[in-house]
């Protein structure tokens, strides 16, 4: 017993020499409160999900859950230092304390949720793995690819996908796998592979950034579940209900149809459920160690999940995607939000 | 006590013994505080993660190897695979390095000048940019599958690799690669027949023609020996690619490249410095005792150069192998890609998992250096 903790603590310290020593703290919010910006990791290069513009500002629909965090916690939504990070690094950066939170169209699964020390706050998109194939191919469904070459990124559940897909469908692949989304997209311009495989939602963004878009088609089958959503560190709850609430506050505010354009003349609105979210009744802010009008806030300047969908990958944005599961439930989609009360 | 700590010797010990004192407690804190992050967090730790599935897949193993294997056997292949970049690159480098850096001391003008850009230019450009460069310009200008360079319907280039014939395992295989092996050794025993026959009587004895018919002979002898069943499997373009015959990935093929144009730079300085460091005055000897140039370098300039050159051509074996871990921009499976980088990304073990990878190298290292030693230890001038 005692030999194994002395070799564990000096194998800890000796990777950690190794790797350079980050501190961590228990509690965020004031970390977060101190520092005066959110760190946020983010993908930085996908469109719809988190992109720089030409302006030098990021948008997307997962930068909206930094901003919204940003607006909750310190009042305003730009208060975010975003950080850049590949499919391979985004788990260690959250895991060491480089970032406060991750918002990188990562999926929910059991292992990362139980065994990383990390813990899901959300799920922002509800996604799902498909392939996209140069139409020369003459390919029409997903069954047909036996023996094809695939590229994809290392570091997600799309490698895993992948195995199991073709594994259960007793056919043969072969693996081009590269730690840069781009690194991926060139190999599949270059013809280096068949299939390029990704979150579907991806697909539809990367092939309008194809030199010849035409000349590719997305496969109908979903191959899995690709539930996406903001990270936290375990180990803080405080910070993962703030990070958690502050997503549900922009489903509630969709579904009372609170909108930034109307949050304030709904400040005088007599609908309880309004007057809870917007902080005229009730401990909601307080409940979370934060001011009354948290929820207001982030309305005010990230809107509600509707306006932020539409706008970044909605049909305000060049992807066009349709909200399908990401409606909200009163609209048969798969959005809902538990009760602010 | 006072008295002691005048003492200069013990008050040295004393310091020497607070410093390692507070050193210890030092890391000993960094690393408890890691450890209980990781523990209040419930993070796994231990090595029970290598046991576990992979789930992923990997294109190149030189073992068999599919997603339903354990990280245990991912380690084991990422090593293999980066044993085998090294040894590649560790021989077409020293074949390459060595013709440089000799080119570089030739007479001719333009052929040591044309040395010694090749030099200047690729030892001056980052690898990394190098290996992306083979990779990405040179990968985007070959044709695809179908439309594959193709050499007598045995070995084709395209997109997807290099593909060429692939004899299958069976006795007589096996028999004609005994029969090289053989040919190998009686060659240099040969040879130094040859050499000893000189000594003793001052004949020259010329080898060359025994040697080729030696490696041309025997292994005729081996395959009827072996029972005249050599067969090969062809690459045949079925579907989307290649099937049959053996493949050397476009990943693998730039990153060998890469590494051999790049080591071979410094390797033939090594080459050159060596050569230079033997005084003039030996050559010069050499020559009035009637040696021709070939003679002059072969035994007197090449056997005192290489005590030189050998150092630090082995510490670029060490660099070569290290810097084979930048594999990871083109994905080539060797241990950093798919160990430190897939495995790790998929069970978050970091800290196991980077000290084992660290450890990989750190042997490496020792065995180089250990290597060396005993190099210098041999290669040290016998005072007779
Ligand atoms: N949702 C999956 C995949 C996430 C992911 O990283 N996807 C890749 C493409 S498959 C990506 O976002 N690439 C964009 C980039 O790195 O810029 C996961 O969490 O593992």
């Amino acid at each position: 017993m005692v030999l194994s903790r002395i070799a564990k603590v000096s194998l800890a310290t000796v990777t950690i020499l190794g790797l350079g020593v980050t501190t961590l703290s228990a509690d965020t919010l004031s970390e977060v409160q101190k520092q005066g910006f959110v760190k946020c990791g983010v993908d930085g290069g996908l469109p719809g999900f988190s992109e720089v513009g030409s302006d030098g500002i990021y948008r997307g629909i997962d930068v909206d859950v930094c901003r919204a965090v940003a607006a909750a916690t310190l009042g305003d939504a730009k208060k975010v230092k975003y950080i850049a990070l590949n499919a391979k690094e985004r788990l260690t950066a959250l895991q060491s304390g480089e970032i406060d939170m991750l918002s990188r169209n990562t999926t929910w699964t059991e292992t990362r949720d139980t065994s990383l020390g990390l813990n899901f706050a959300g799920v922002n998109y509800y996604d799902g793995q498909g392939f996209m194939v140069t139409k020369k191919l003459g390919v029409k469904s997903a069954k047909e690819l036996d023996g094809a070459s695939i590229c994809l990124q290392t570091g997600t559940t799309t490698e895993l996908n992948v195995a199991d897909y073709f594994r259960t469908n007793k056919m043969k692949y072969k693996l081009v796998s590269y730690d840069t989304n781009d690194q991926v997209v060139k190999a599949y311009e270059s013809g280096r592979c068949d299939v390029l495989t990704s979150d579907q939602s991806q697909l539809y963004g990367l092939r309008i950034k194809l030199a010849k878009p035409d000349e590719s088609i997305v496969l109908p089958e979903v191959i899995s579940k690709e539930p996406l959503g903001p990270v936290v560190r375990k180990g803080d709850g405080r910070w993962f209900d703030i990070v958690r609430w502050s997503f549900y506050a922009m489903l509630t505010a969709e579904e009372s149809g609170v909108t930034s354009a109307n949050v304030d003349a709904m400040l005088k609105s007599d609908n309880p459920d309004v007057k809870r979210l917007l902080g005229a009744e009730g401990q909601m802010g307080e409940n979370l160690g934060l001011k009354k009008d948290f929820a207001y806030q982030i309305i005010k300047q990230v809107g509600n999940y509707g306006e932020s969908f539409e706008r970044t990958v909605g049909q305000g944005s060049p992807l066009k995607i349709q909200r399908g599961y990401n409606a909200l439930w009163t609209n048969g989609g798969l959005q809902y939000a538990p009760p602010f009360r | 006590m006072v008295a002691l700590l005048r003492n200069q010797k013990i008050r040295g010990i004393i310091f020497q013994l607070l410093t390692v004192i507070g050193l210890v407690a030092f890391l000993w804190y960094i690393g408890a505080n890691t450890v209980a992050n990781i523990e209040q967090r419930g993070i796994q730790t231990g090595f029970g993660f290598l046991e576990g599935t992979a789930g992923f897949g990997i294109d190149q193993s030189p073992i068999p190897y599919t997603e339903e294997n354990t990280h245990g056997r991912v380690f084991i292949v990422g090593l293999l695979n980066t044993m085998i970049i090294a040894a590649v690159g560790i021989v077409f480098s020293t074949i390459v390095g060595l013709l440089i850096g000799i080119l570089r001391l030739s007479n001719n003008w333009l052929i040591a000048k044309l040395a010694k850009a090749y030099i200047d230019f690729f030892r001056n450009i980052p690898l990394l940019l190098q290996i992306l460069f083979w990779y990405n310009v040179v990968l985007r200008a070959m044709p695809n599958p179908k439309q594959s360079y193709n050499f007598f319907d045995t070995i084709f280039i395209n997109n997807r690799g290099l593909y060429f014939p692939q004899p299958e395992y069976n006795t007589t295989f096996l028999a004609i690669l005994l029969s090289f092996a053989v040919a190998i050794a009686s060659a240099s025993l040969f040879n130094r027949w040859a050499n000893r026959r000189k000594e003793a009587t001052g004949k020259d004895f010329f080898v060359l023609p025994w040697g080729i018919a030696l490696f041309l002979l025997l292994p005729a002898l081996a395959y009827w020996i072996g029972g005249a069943q050599l067969h090969f499997s062809f690459p045949e373009l079925r579907g989307f690619n290649f099937k049959g015959g053996k493949v050397l990935s476009p990943e693998f093929l730039a990153l060998a490249f890469a590494l051999t144009i790049y080591t071979a730079t410094f390797i033939a300085e090594a080459v050159r410095s060596g050569i230079e460091a033997v005084s003039h005055g030996q050559k010069e000897a050499a020559a009035s005792m009637g040696f021709s140039p070939y003679q002059s370098l072969k035994l007197v300039i090449l056997p005192q150069a290489i005590r030189i050159a050998i150092p630090p051509i082995i510490n670029q074996y060490l660099n070569l192998t290290k810097n084979s871990s930048l594999a990871t921009a083109v994905g080539y499976p060797e241990i950093v890609t798919v160990f430190a980088g897939t495995s790790l990304n998929q069970v978050g073990q970091a800290i196991e998992i980077i000290a084992m990878t660290m450890l990989v190298y750190l042997i490496i290292s020792l065995l180089v250096s250990a290597l060396l030693n005993w190099f210098n230890h041999k290669m040290k001038i016998k005072e007779r």
